[in-house]
């Protein structure tokens, strides 16, 4: 029997959108207010989604203290009250939430202590979101 | 096609204990959950069906059926109840939010589909608004290279 076990973390980052591809005035073009020169910050939701066969001993998909676990060491502990520019994974990469959704997916996928990543979905405000699943 | 979803709200008490282990391992892999005292939630459920809008009323399903249907077939079973003594199928099943979930699929999938109108498409039940699972029907089947399929036909 399959089932997905959903999870909602949240944490606290900085970023600023600005890439170096575009002119200084391209750049305020392109991403706005996000685009201020010493960044700004959110809080980010992550919702974690795990797929898979629901345990006929403990009728779950993912054990939630595990899946905690997985979720702090790889992801809380290296985001939560950090600027995300700064990040070496956002060396190369805009921290859009687009760019942070994905690299949090990277970071999970195939680090669960059960189940398939179903999807991540990242808020970074109340009215904007942002998934990213294994369908691609 | 349109996904529609209707939220509903119930509270239970429950607690997660597996009969077949010693109640060492049963504390041990559900912690503060095999407290046999039981704990409780306010759940919020939301039940998500599949369909064309009628061409004469614009609905998929008639809201007002729905919130009946969940009503009777669901709430009435489980809200204000202790899930393990009250709900027939976790006398021996765990209540876990996955359990609760699937169960409520198989309470209400009979009903929407004699109805005719739409499908059900998928249930989610949020324990805490932190914490939910989410079914999607048995045509899912669990598929990890290797392992044989465990999913239910």
């Amino acid at each position: 029997m399959k089932a997905y076990f959903g999870r909602r973390y949240m944490l606290s980052a900085s970023h600023r959108l600005h890439t170096p591809a575009l002119t200084l005035e391209q750049n305020r073009l392109a991403y706005g207010k996000c685009n201020n020169e010493h960044g700004h910050g959110h809080n980010y939701f992550v919702e974690v989604l795990v797929g898979g066969a629901v345990d006929t001993e403990t009728g779950m998909v993912v054990d939630l203290v595990a899946l905690d676990e997985t979720v702090r060491t790889r992801v809380l502990d290296r985001f939560d009250h950090a600027n995300l520019n700064l990040d070496p994974l956002f060396a190369d990469r805009v921290p859009t939430t687009e760019n942070f959704c994905k690299t949090i997916f990277g970071l999970l996928r195939g680090a669960l202590p059960a189940g398939e990543l179903e999807h991540v979905r990242v808020e970074e405000t109340e009215n904007n979101f942002f998934e990213c699943s294994a369908r691609g | 096609m349109i996904l529609l979803t209707r939220r509903a709200t119930f509270s239970a008490s429950h607690y997660y204990w597996n009969e077949s282990w010693s109640a060492e391992k049963n504390e041990r892999v559900f912690r503060r959950c095999a407290n046999r005292n039981g704990h409780g939630h306010n759940y919020t459920l939301e039940v998500t069906v599949a369909g064309e809008p009628d061409p004469v009323t614009g609905f998929v399903v008639d809201l007002k059926w729905l919130k009946g249907v969940m009503e009777r077939e669901v709430l009435a079973a489980y809200d204000h109840k202790h899930l393990n003594l009250d709900a027939p199928e976790f006398k021996h099943a765990i209540p876990t939010t996955e359990n609760i979930a699937i169960a409520t699929w198989k309470r209400l999938e009979p009903v929407v589909t004699a109805a005719g109108g739409a499908r059900l498409s998928r249930i989610r039940v949020y324990e805490t608004p932190e914490i939910f699972a989410e079914y999607r029907g048995p045509h899912e089947q669990v598929s990890v290279r290797g392992v044989k399929d465990r999913g239910e036909a």
